[in-house]
């Protein structure tokens, strides 16, 4: 635990420096993408890497999110922060009653289940005339003039640097409640379920109150991400915001920093959003897909050499020099700085 | 004297197979009941209709004057019986002490009692040298520890064991024997599925022998053992024969 909370506190600290070091638009951006999908890499990790239930659907939680505080803000002009909250609520209403009747089945058909529910979710926004159908929502700009305060209080700003502490303070309260998680009843409960179910009944675990529970969890943080996403880019669409693509960013770059480990997200984000942000920056239109295949190749690197993920390698490295924490912090130090 | 645990004409079958027909017996509090009989018996089906793993076809199990036939597992553990798996189930990325922990968890929400209740168990069980050992490490003498250790710290009042020393040694056995005794001392009752028949008459005091479904006899292990019925299920008709005219 301390120690976990040593390697805590210097990634934010790296994190919150990087603003003071640089103001380059593009590094900001990154790091502000790089924070939101590390939050949701977390929240995926809640259901899938400690409850060990795969979904592939997440989203649907984040475009849940993303719609309902922009539809808030744009048809009622209600603040942002409340959509925030509702987006969280609706989407763990929405999870619950996916997840239970998806509960009774088992691994690769959970998630099977879960890609085809986020896609008829995703159908549904399409042609929904109310949530602006395919057409997507541009949202309402307030006045560039507004002061702070104001700003604050509808999420939306001229600069980046706001947008890196707030994306900073949502991550350290997603990462915290995680680590509380991880070492509460319910993260033992949890992980007992992902070994096997039948130990888990056999010592009095409800295994569907609790995968519920993870799965609620899951599902509001993730909205709140989505919502966070949509203030930033302004511009939501439903192909944009429930595709495939962010369900497999969001496991991708979990699977790649290390499933079932805190850090896991933040290590495999910190190497994928910089990698295909750059690549996007550098070679334009016509290298779309490039950072995709360097990713693909490291995800089957990983999957073959280290299933455990960076973080595999670095308990790995650390446990043969026997320099107990050094040798992680300095790996970790190496991948967020990216 | 009321029975803690009785198990009232439970049939259970699947498909047109029979694997348990009619059986009734009960445990009476600090108790040692063992379940013998040959392979394929029908005992850990009995188990699992039991700890409400199986729906049972027919029949009805009474803990402490409660009806428990329809319920859920996890709802019987939290009443107070508690199960170990024949084949052993440890959780293998988890270290010993943490497998104990989550079964510690069931009666508290506190990390720091459960760890408590966990260190006791793991006291009890001679394990506190191994806690850091992932479960996946472990030796298959040490698994059953485990298992037995986890379904310990879920404070029951019957423990169910299922094959708890096949595969052991003899000191392990004899240690899994010491263990048993030192249960039943502390006011637990156990119902013990077991093979080993001189680890299990010693300390029960009461044997049910099934064979092919079916209870044939039950009483104490000494009367149990000289049951013409018992030598003929395990030893079959000639030997049963031969046995006679000796």
């Amino acid at each position: 635990m301390v120690k976990n909370k040593k390697i805590l506190f210097i990634i934010i600290a790296i994190l919150a420096l990087i603003p003071i070091i640089t103001r380059t638009k593009a590094v900001l951006n990154a790091i502000i993408l790089l924070l939101i999908f590390a939050t949701l890499g977390e929240a995926w990790n809640i259901i899938t890497g400690f409850a060990g239930q795969t979904s592939f659907g997440h989203a649907a939680f984040f475009g849940i999110g993303a719609y309902t505080s922009t539809i808030v803000f744009y048809r009622y002009n209600i603040t942002p922060w409340v959509g925030l909250i509702l987006g969280g609520i609706i989407a763990a209403v929405v999870a619950a009653i996916m997840s239970y009747p998806c509960f009774k089945l088992k691994g690769h058909y959970f998630a099977v289940a879960t890609l085809a529910v986020a896609e008829i979710i995703k159908q549904i926004f399409v042609s929904w005339d109310y949530v602006e159908g395919a057409t997507g929502i541009s949202l309402p700009i307030i006045q560039r003039s507004s002061g702070f305060a104001k700003r604050l209080f509808y999420l939306q700003f001229n600069e980046k640097i706001p947008w890196v502490y707030i994306c900073l303070v949502l991550f350290t309260a997603v990462i915290l409640l995680c680590s509380y998680l991880e070492n509460s009843k319910m993260g033992y409960y949890l992980k007992a379920i992902r070994e096997s179910h039948e130990v888990a009944e056999s010592i009095g675990i409800n295994p569907t109150n609790y995968k519920l529970y993870a799965m609620l969890i899951s599902a509001f943080i993730s909205a709140i991400c989505g919502s966070m996403y949509a203030q930033y880019i302004l511009y939501i669409d439903p192909f944009m915001i429930f595709s495939l693509d962010i369900s497999m960013k969001i496991v991708l770059l979990t699977v790649l920093g290390g499933v079932g480990n805190v850090f896991g997200p933040i290590i495999g984000a910190s190497i994928f959003i910089p990698l295909s942000e750059f690549t996007r920056i550098k070679l334009g239109g016509s290298g779309t897909g490039v950072d995709l295949m360097i990713y693909g190749l490291l995800i089957i690197l990983i999957t073959c050499y280290q299933p455990k993920g960076v973080i595999g390698i670095v308990q790995k490295l650390t446990e043969k020099s026997k320099k107990t924490n050094v040798g992680g912090e300095g790996k970790i130090e190496a991948t967020s700085g990216n | 004297m009321k029975p803690l645990l009785e198990i009232k004409n439970i049939t259970m079958k699947f498909g047109s197979l029979v694997a348990n027909e009619d059986i009734s017996f009960t445990v009476h509090e600090n108790e040692i009941v063992s379940l013998i009989g040959p392979n394929g018996a029908g005992k850990t089906t009995l188990f699992n209709c039991i700890t409400g793993f199986y729906r049972p076809f027919s029949g009805k199990v009474i803990y402490n004057g409660k009806d428990i036939t329809r319920m859920t597992s996890y709802q019987i553990c939290k009443l107070g019986i508690t199960r170990t798996f024949q084949i052993v189930k440890t959780l293998n990325e988890m270290t010993v002490e943490e497998n104990v922990m989550t079964g510690a968890f069931l009666h508290t929400n506190s990390r720091k009692k459960a760890e408590e209740i966990a260190k006791e168990t793991l006291e009890l069980t001679g394990l506190m040298p191994k806690k850091n050992v992932l479960g996946a490490n472990l030796t298959i003498a040490d698994r059953k520890r485990v298992e037995i250790a986890r379904a310990l710290a879920t404070n029951p009042r019957i423990l169910m064991l299922d094959e708890c020393m096949a595969g052991l040694n003899q000191t392990e056995i004899k240690e899994v024997m010491d263990l048993c005794l030192k249960l039943k001392e502390k006011g637990l009752s156990l119902l013990i599925v077991e093979h080993i028949m001189e680890a299990i008459m010693p300390i029960s005091d009461k044997v049910v022998v099934l064979n092919a479904g079916k209870k044939i006899t039950e009483g104490n292990p000494q009367d149990v053992v000289n049951n013409d019925e018992v030598i003929k299920a395990y030893l079959g008709e000639r030997y049963h024969a031969k046995s006679k005219k000796s």
